[in-house]
């Protein structure tokens, strides 16, 4: 049975080169805290166009959060702008690329793709596009959910900071 | 005139996809209490045990309420409540 959200599942995300390499910069600027960030683009359309660094207010190797004033500041610039998250991306600096826990739990973006970057092996940073998306339990189910992710499942246990 | 309470995509689901709700009140807590009446379950998001949840931004006029008082934070017909849940994790 064809289900509705088969067409975002053949979907690909495309995030542009430049864009990939600045998440990585970034994710190196800040070692060891964790960096976070944003590209967002036109509204609907699933498209990546510009790269915003965010600060992240907890300052930690182990979180981040973006700073609520600068948030707030970039949700203007979008909605005067038609424009919306299409990735959100953090980086991880002593583990893998891999979804925590609390990534799962706090991931409040139904529209958004999610992005680990690793700084974890000094000098061999890696990315990959993660599949974790807002719980569909509680509200808004995802169409991102179904998205591969070349992590094993089993692997789950072991992220939890 | 009311209070526009403008509602984030994943809460979407309470106000029947509506981008934006409006209520009256003269806090914010009054506010969220009017809305939830017409959209039963969208305080709950928001409010947890009297208090913001921690993992939700509420801004009025462009000020966030946690340094406005918080669910007491004065609200007044023509202002603009912005619902944003926080990005962050581990």
């Amino acid at each position: 049975m064809t289900r509705a959200i088969a067409p975002s599942v053949t979907a690909v995300l495309k995030i542009a080169r430049e864009h990939v390499d600045a998440m990585i910069a970034h994710a190196r600027d800040d070692h060891p805290d964790e960096a976070c960030g944003v590209i967002v683009g036109p509204e609907g359309s699933d498209v990546p166009t510009r790269l915003v660094r965010m600060i992240n207010a907890e300052r930690s190797p182990t979180f981040f959060r973006f700073d609520p004033q600068e948030q707030f500041a970039l949700y203007k610039e979008m909605s005067a702008a038609g424009e919306e998250i299409v990735v959100v991306y953090h980086s991880h600096t002593a583990t893998e690329a891999y979804p925590s826990r609390t990534d799962i739990s706090l991931a409040s973006e139904p529209q958004a793709h999610y992005v680990i970057v690793s700084t974890a092996e000094s000098g061999a940073s890696q990315w990959v596009r993660s599949a974790y998306a807002p719980s569909a339990s509680s509200m808004v189910r995802s169409r991102r959910k179904r998205s591969t992710s070349r992590n094993r499942p089993s692997e789950a246990n072991r992220w939890q900071e | 005139m009311s209070v526009e309470v403008r509602i984030p995509t994943i809460l979407r689901t309470f106000t029947g996809g509506e981008k934006a709700v409006h209520g009256d009140g003269a806090t914010l807590q009054e506010v969220l209490d009017d809305i939830d009446t017409r959209n039963p379950g969208l305080k709950e998001r928001i409010v947890e045990s009297e208090t913001l949840r921690r993992f939700v931004n509420v801004y009025v006029n462009d000020e966030d309420v946690r340094f406005s008082g918080g669910l007491k934070a004065p609200t007044a017909d023509g202002d603009v409540v912005v619902v944003l849940p926080a990005v962050a994790g581990g």
